[in-house]
């Protein structure tokens, strides 16, 4: 009401704004920029992680560099992050595609599909441990001998049953920012294309997919980027094992620092890790031609 | 203070119904191929759930003989028991505390910069803050684990639960001032005016009009970072080494490693580690799932 009555605006130090964006900004500089900037220091030194750090030029990098272990790791994040890629794109859109539909039992498989969302990786990747296990499994006890395999023990089956867990626990996620990208195409296009006679299929691939455009961007993007940091999963279920098989970079990073005592090397794995990231997210942030996160923001 | 009627939002954001009412209206034609998949896909999903679930109910010795899909003739809880005998209250505890000392923080630090950021749009430090908020967005938490681990040695917090709320805060704020930010931009100009006209100091405008206009997606934001600090993994298992520190994830995982042949309690374990989730996606499934996808949905 005192609007109406018409002092002028009280202008009010705009000064405290900052303050109120501060406690944030602390906690982030301090523990993730920081950190950020630390591991780059850190690759430059020798260091146990317990005793004292020394500084020692480019002896860790040289040592990471010429090691065979970093191609090995870096090609099975690469095969991790393609093959889990092409293995849930197809399947998260044909999924997003038929919950963005109206029947009511969607919504109902729906209430099914989103609890791997809600899951642990670990807890998640123990449960497929044991579910995988050979001599107490589900594959043994159901007398099946295809599906009673060392599923963890030999090489190309330990990666094949990590592109399916991997899937298992984020198609849910993949198909829910599919189905929201569906439901806002205009219905008006559907009408359109069927006064023209084209069919379901004919509707998908002309006027669904090309509409999708941005959001099987999104969906990558964080799927790509996303799986160079598939930790707890394959930790838990195979330790990077059998052998080498499924040992990526930040699994290669935590066995050189934590288990090796080797802080230098692994901080320099660290920074590929880093670095092999950000690349790949200026990659597909210029296919499509525009930052999801940041794009919403250009309106202010 | 909250008498507002509804939170202004975007219609597309609002909820998934309007749009959902229209669509293919006219179209009588199945989807076969999704149908397919999707029933599949319930299977894919629901076959390991439903057998950790029956498997953590049978006795151990009963087990191996028994068919892993048919659930038992006379479910126990032994399992169950064993697995709270094993300390599982305190993990349970240690979780809790975790989660909500690293949330609350995480949660009221990010709306007040996300306010400060949409409000002083034209101050360069908040549009420099906000720049380098959307940048944290791509750190991975892997890569800057050994430098937290060394900060935390150095402040002698190491194995102890504050050793894994300092980093958690630091990793939830950039996703949450993203969104939080999103929502408070969609307050209209004019209510913040006339709060102006009022007299209102920023403080004031913060909590009595954006808090309130934006609770939605305060809810969101802090379902989504709870999910991901309960199931944390890493920052455990690298900041933390005694039994009495562990959390539920790290808990689970070493149980196994003293019980991984007994395949039903193992699973006990994972069940009643998940339950508490379960129960929170049961009652707020919406916000959840709408919280997961708040910050990158278009």
């Amino acid at each position: 009401m005192s609007a109406l009555t018409g002092h002028p605006p009280r202008r009010e130090p705009r000064g405290i704004l900052p303050w109120l964006a501060a406690p944030a900004l602390v906690v982030f500089v301090g523990f993730a920029v920081i950190p950020l900037v630390g591991v780059f220091a850190l690759s430059f030194t020798t260091w146990d992680g317990i005793g004292a750090i020394h500084p020692s030029g480019l002896t860790s990098w040289r040592a990471v560099l010429t090691d065979p272990g970093l191609p090995h790791a870096l090609w099975v994040t690469f095969l991790v992050m393609a093959v889990s890629w092409a293995v849930q794109t197809p399947l998260s859109i044909l999924l997003g595609t038929f919950l963005a539909g109206r029947q009511r039992y969607r919504a109902v498989l729906g209430v099914v599909y989103f609890v791997p969302l809600t899951l642990s990786s670990a807890a998640i990747a123990i449960a497929y441990k044991a579910l995988l296990d050979p001599n107490f499994g589900l594959g043994a006890g159901l007398k099946i001998r295809v599906l009673s395999q060392d599923w963890l023990g030999r090489p190309g089956l330990a990666f094949g049953v990590v592109i399916f867990v991997v899937s298992w626990q984020f198609v849910p996620f993949h198909s829910l920012i599919y189905q929201g990208g569906v439901q806002q195409i205009p219905k008006s296009l559907y009408e359109a294309a069927q006064l023209d006679g084209a069919g379901r299929i004919r509707q998908f691939f002309s006027i669904t997919l090309p509409q999708l455009k941005y959001t099987v961007i999104t969906s990558s993007t964080l799927m790509v980027v996303g799986s160079l940091t598939f930790f707890d999963l394959i930790f838990v279920l195979t330790e990077g094992g059998p052998g080498d098989a499924t040992r990526v970079l930040a699994l290669d990073m935590y066995k050189q620092g934590f288990q090796a005592s080797l802080m230098g090397p692994a901080s320099a794995i660290a920074v590929i890790l880093v670095l092999v990231g950000l690349a790949l997210a200026l990659l597909l942030r210029r296919l499509g031609g525009r930052d999801a996160g940041a794009s919403q923001l250009e309106g202010a | 203070m909250t008498t507002t009627p509804t939170a202004p939002r975007r219609p597309q954001r609002a909820t998934d119904r309007e749009p959902q009412r229209h669509f293919r209206q006219g179209d009588r034609r199945r989807n076969w191929a999704g149908g397919l998949a999707g029933w599949i896909w319930l299977v894919v999903v629901a076959v390991p759930l439903y057998w950790a679930l029956i498997t953590s109910l049978k006795a151990q010795s009963r087990y191996y003989a028994s068919n892993p899909l048919v659930p038992s003739g006379d479910p126990t809880l032994d399992n169950y028991r064993l697995v709270i005998e094993s300390d599982f209250l305190r993990y349970f505890v240690n979780s809790v505390v975790v989660t909500a000392g690293a949330v609350v923080p995480a949660v009221v630090f990010s709306f007040m910069a996300a306010y400060a950021i949409v409000r002083g749009w034209r101050m360069r430090v908040l549009r420099a803050v906000n720049g380098l908020f959307l940048m944290g967005l791509a750190i991975p938490l892997q890569a800057t684990v050994i430098p937290i681990y060394l900060i935390i040695i150095r402040l002698r917090l190491y194995d102890s639960l504050l050793a894994l709320i300092l980093p958690s805060i630091a990793f939830a704020i950039p996703l949450s001032v993203l969104v939080l930010a999103n929502f408070v931009r969609d307050v209209p100009k004019e209510l913040f005016d006339s709060m102006r006209v009022d007299g209102a100091t920023e403080w004031t405008t913060l909590w009595r009009l954006a808090a309130p206009l934006t609770r939605p997606a305060i809810l969101t934001v802090t379902i989504f970072n709870a999910l991901t600090i309960w199931n944390g993994f890493l920052l455990p298992l690298v900041l933390t080494q005694s039994p009495a520190r562990r959390t539920l994830p790290l808990a689970l995982w070493t149980f196994q490693g003293q019980y991984g042949v007994n395949v039903p309690a193992v699973l006990a374990a994972v069940v009643l580690t998940t339950l508490p989730v379960l129960v929170l996606y049961a009652f707020g499934r919406r916000q959840l799932l709408s919280g997961l996808t708040a910050g990158f949905s278009r």
